[in-house]
């Protein structure tokens, strides 16, 4: 059964919707033609993409004129994200490398 | 911004050491020892001392922020999304030292999310692995 996490992971688990999203982040609000310059692959495939990535609520658009232009949702990657879970991991491996570098010391 | 953007969070690490507190402080803070345990670093043991820990994925920003020789150590920690201070106490024990690192900071706006997102790739993809063994 895919909560929506699982959606998130199927969302980004592609490299061109993955490059695509990052752009987005990266470099703010883009149309489907400047995204389409830089993905590597057909305006529709992008479009497809793009349509993928906004139901797993990681894109948003807004229509002005005849263009639509996207945005990042970062906040959506928050489950993926928590910065504190990082960091605990790595103390904790720091941790472990001065426990033995001061068995290693002089006293 | 939202709320949720600028709430700061704090992770603590705590662990008792059979080694005396003086001992240890020498490995806070020679930058020889630290590099050896934690980073690569320009580090100076003086209070507003501006300097760099780096590794292959990155460069982190630090200040000194407070210096108690042998109890307290501090310095921000800024960089890879994350704006962010580093506390260290020493504590006296019957074993030896008890040492606490504590970590307070937030991550702020879209690019430092985008960093975020970098760095969640890894642990990210363990996860697709798991879910791809569970789905059709």
């Amino acid at each position: 059964m895919p909560d929506a996490q699982d959606v998130l992971f199927r969302t980004l688990a592609d490299p061109t919707r993955r490059s695509i999203f990052e752009r987005l982040c990266r470099d703010g609000e883009q149309t489907v033609g400047a995204l389409t310059a830089h993905a590597g692959v057909s305006q529709p495939a992008v479009s497809k993409h793009l349509g993928l990535l906004k139901t797993a609520g990681l894109v948003r658009d807004r229509q002005a004129g005849r263009q639509t232009h996207y945005s990042a949702e970062p906040r959506a990657l928050a489950p993926l994200a928590d910065w504190t879970k990082e960091m605990a991991g790595f103390w904790t491996g720091r941790f472990d490398a001065l426990d033995d570098l001061l068995k290693r010391m002089d006293n | 911004m939202t709320e949720a953007d600028t709430e700061t969070r704090t992770v603590v690490v705590e662990r008792e050491f059979a080694h005396p507190p003086e001992k240890i402080w020498r490995a806070l803070t020679q930058p020889h020892l630290i590099a050896d345990w934690l980073m690569q670093n320009d580090f100076v043991l003086a209070p507003g001392h501006r300097f760099n820990f780096s590794a292959e994925w990155g460069t982190l920003d630090c200040e000194v922020l407070e210096i108690e020789p042998n109890a307290t150590l501090a310095y921000s920690w800024c960089g890879l999304g994350l704006e962010s201070v580093v506390t260290w106490t020493l504590s006296p024990s019957a074993a030896g030292t008890r040492l606490r690192m504590e970590q307070t900071g937030f991550r702020a706006d879209q690019k430092l999310a985008y960093h975020g997102a970098r760095a969640g790739w890894p642990k990210f993809l363990d996860r697709l692995d798991h879910l791809l063994g569970r789905i059709d």
